[in-house]
């Protein structure tokens, strides 16, 4: 809110035909044409400015989609160039009808679910604190807290697989005493506890930005406001459920969106403790597999498409559904 | 009333290690793993063990056996993220620029697009950029990764920059005018100083994205000619076949880490609002 509207103020001072810079426009005619042709000027120099990184965003990511979905009309594999066939739809029916595709899919919306609820409660509890904190201590946690946000997520994965894998790990011999874990817990031999410490690294290395972000919406909800539910006698439980979290849903919702996005596309703690193996092969690393490892550019086209369009039903749901405002509040207008 | 105040203390210093533990406690895990000798491996404990502490590690992947590989990948990283920070950023401030400044139509078209690059699952690029990489000879080379990090580091970037300008008050530009200033003097004395920190602190969380890549990396890539760390870690296959790499990988990835947790010691208040303006303001 506050950053909209100095926007909005400046954007439309600059469109007027200002006083300041246009003094002799005591005529109407001529005004109006100072005006269209200063109207034109800005619209170019606008467009000369967000033109290259606008035209570079298009080139990176639109024009790769469009031959993807191109190539996913083929049977083609690089080793055999060829062979190269137009198939129509046949790679999607490959796909669709294989229960790979299902079971990666399920998967991969299991571990966004699970990952997403984890880090939404963990995020706003990080959140409370560092809300609450005294000042000497904010900055110190806020400076704990970047660290696993900036770290490589192929280090996160590395550093949570070392400390339970059976060879050098110290997980196992640390809860020796929870049942059911001993000196031979393989953790990486089955798909359940695989999918346990893949989701804890994703979840300790992205939280913090969730949290960071329902820091933000936290600051925004006026102290008076829970000031006088606690005045009211409300209890601690109350002002959360009645002013805090409905004051800051926005926030929330935004922060649920990209975190569901982006846990979506999971790829690479995957990739170093499993590599998909035992059952736990998510839709990311199908398609890696299938383009990058087989050469199947046909199939691997066809799940990076299928692929997308999951992402866009999840967008589409968010916005229609959820009525998460994305553009909204920096879009201007 | 102290007795409350006390406990309140306690409670709050609880809360800090608490979450001082959960921030850290992965990064101690791996540094500790880092320090011990191949034999001291299997130990099934947290530290070294006792007198065994062995900067072996270190030396194999800095001046040893492994030193081509991790070097290598290194300077790549480096050289590759470095460069596509420095023109996402570039290309950022003046498409930011615009958009918080002048009107023009499209320029909600231009935030949306980078909105919705963002989102895109890198993995969906990969493949078709892979096939034209072969074909045109950008394949394992530094430019052939440069120009998909763009798609990465140009829409946070975008964002970010634009939040920060709207926050510009650029009247300050008119009034050094007025006062005499020619266009470039207002700019630069009165607009370049309030817009710096914003530039900066955008060039520092492009940076981390560009680092933490490792889909293009692995697809992209085939030889130390271009392969970032990520990548090169996850081939990393140690010196001998007999023995697996985890203290060389472990040291590996504590060196990378390195340059994140001084930015982040250096920079923690302005990452955290370049982090949160751009995403979550209304």
């Amino acid at each position: 809110m506050t950053s909209a509207i100095p926007a909005r103020t400046t954007t439309a001072s600059s469109g007027e035909p200002g006083p300041r810079i246009d003094p002799d426009g005591s005529t109407t005619k001529k005004a109006r044409k100072q005006y269209s042709d200063r109207v034109r000027a800005e619209r170019r120099l606008g467009w000369m400015l967000a033109g290259p990184a606008f035209v570079i965003m298009l080139l990176v990511t639109l024009y790769p989609i469009l031959q993807a979905i191109y190539e996913s009309l083929f049977k083609f594999r690089l080793t055999a160039p060829g062979e190269r066939e137009f198939i129509g739809l046949g790679n999607y029916a490959v796909i669709l009808s294989d229960q790979l595709w299902w079971e990666d899919l399920g998967r991969t919306v299991l571990i966004t679910v699970i990952t997403v609820i984890v880090e939404l409660i963990l995020g706003f509890a990080l959140a409370l604190v560092m809300h609450k904190a005294l000042k000497s201590v904010r900055g110190l946690l806020r400076t704990a807290i970047l660290v696993p946000y900036g770290i490589i997520t192929v280090v996160s994965a590395f550093a949570w697989f070392y400390a339970f894998d059976i060879n050098s790990g110290y997980i196992n011999s640390w809860f020796s005493w929870v049942p059911g874990i001993d000196e031979s817990t393989n953790w990486f031999a089955e798909a359940g506890t695989s999918l346990f410490v893949i989701m804890a690294s994703e979840i300790w290395k992205t939280t913090p930005f969730i949290s960071l972000l329902l820091l933000a919406g936290l600051a925004q909800v006026p102290d008076e406001l829970s000031e006088a539910a606690k005045v009211d006698g409300a209890t601690w439980w109350e002002q959360m459920r009645k002013v805090i979290i409905p004051n800051m849903k926005a926030a929330i919702m935004v922060a649920v969106l990209f975190r569901a996005l982006d846990a979506f596309r999971i790829f690479d703690n995957v990739f170093i403790m499993t590599n998909g193996a035992n059952g736990t092969e998510v839709l990311s690393l199908l398609a890696y597999r299938q383009s990058i490892s087989r050469l199947e550019i046909g199939l691997g086209s066809a799940v990076s498409v299928l692929l997308f369009v999951c992402v866009l039903v999840i967008c589409f749901v968010a916005i229609k559904l959820f009525k998460v405002d994305l553009a909204g509040s920096q879009g201007g207008k | 009333m102290t007795n409350t105040s006390t406990k309140n203390k306690v409670l709050w210093a609880v809360a800090t290690v608490l979450v001082l533990v959960y921030a850290l406690f992965p990064v101690i895990s791996i540094l500790a793993t880092s320090f011990k000798s191949p034999s001291d491996l299997t130990s099934g404990k947290f530290l070294p063990s006792g007198g065994t502490a062995t900067t072996d590690n270190y030396e194999q992947i800095l001046v040893g056996d492994a030193q081509g590989l991790f070097l290598s990948a290194l300077r790549n990283s480096i050289g590759i993220s470095v460069i596509a920070t420095f023109i996402a950023v570039v290309l950022a401030t003046l498409c930011a620029y615009a958009i918080a400044r002048l009107d023009f139509p499209g320029k909600k078209l231009v935030l949306t697009t980078a909105l919705a690059v963002s989102i895109f699952p890198v993995i969906s690029i990969v493949t078709p950029l892979f096939n034209l990489w072969r074909t045109i000879g950008l394949y394992d080379t530094w430019l052939g990764l440069i120009i998909p990090y763009l798609s990465l580091t140009l829409p946070i970037s975008i964002w970010t920059l634009a939040a920060f300008f709207r926050q510009i008050p650029w009247e300050l530009e008119q009034a050094a005018q007025v006062d005499g200033a020619t266009t470039w003097q207002a700019f630069r004395k009165a607009i370049v100083p309030l817009a710096a920190p914003g530039v900066f602190t955008t060039a520092i969380i492009a940076f981390f994205i560009a680092w933490n890549d490792f889909v293009y990396g692995i697809s992209l890539t085939s030889t130390e000619a271009a392969r970032p760390v990520p990548a090169a870690l996850a081939f990393f296959t140690g010196a001998s076949q007999f023995e697996a790499p985890t203290g060389a990988i472990s040291a590996a990835a504590i060196i990378v880490t390195i340059p994140i947790v001084l930015l982040v010691l250096l920079f923690q208040r302005q990452i955290v609002s370049g982090l949160t303006s751009g995403a979550v303001k209304g």
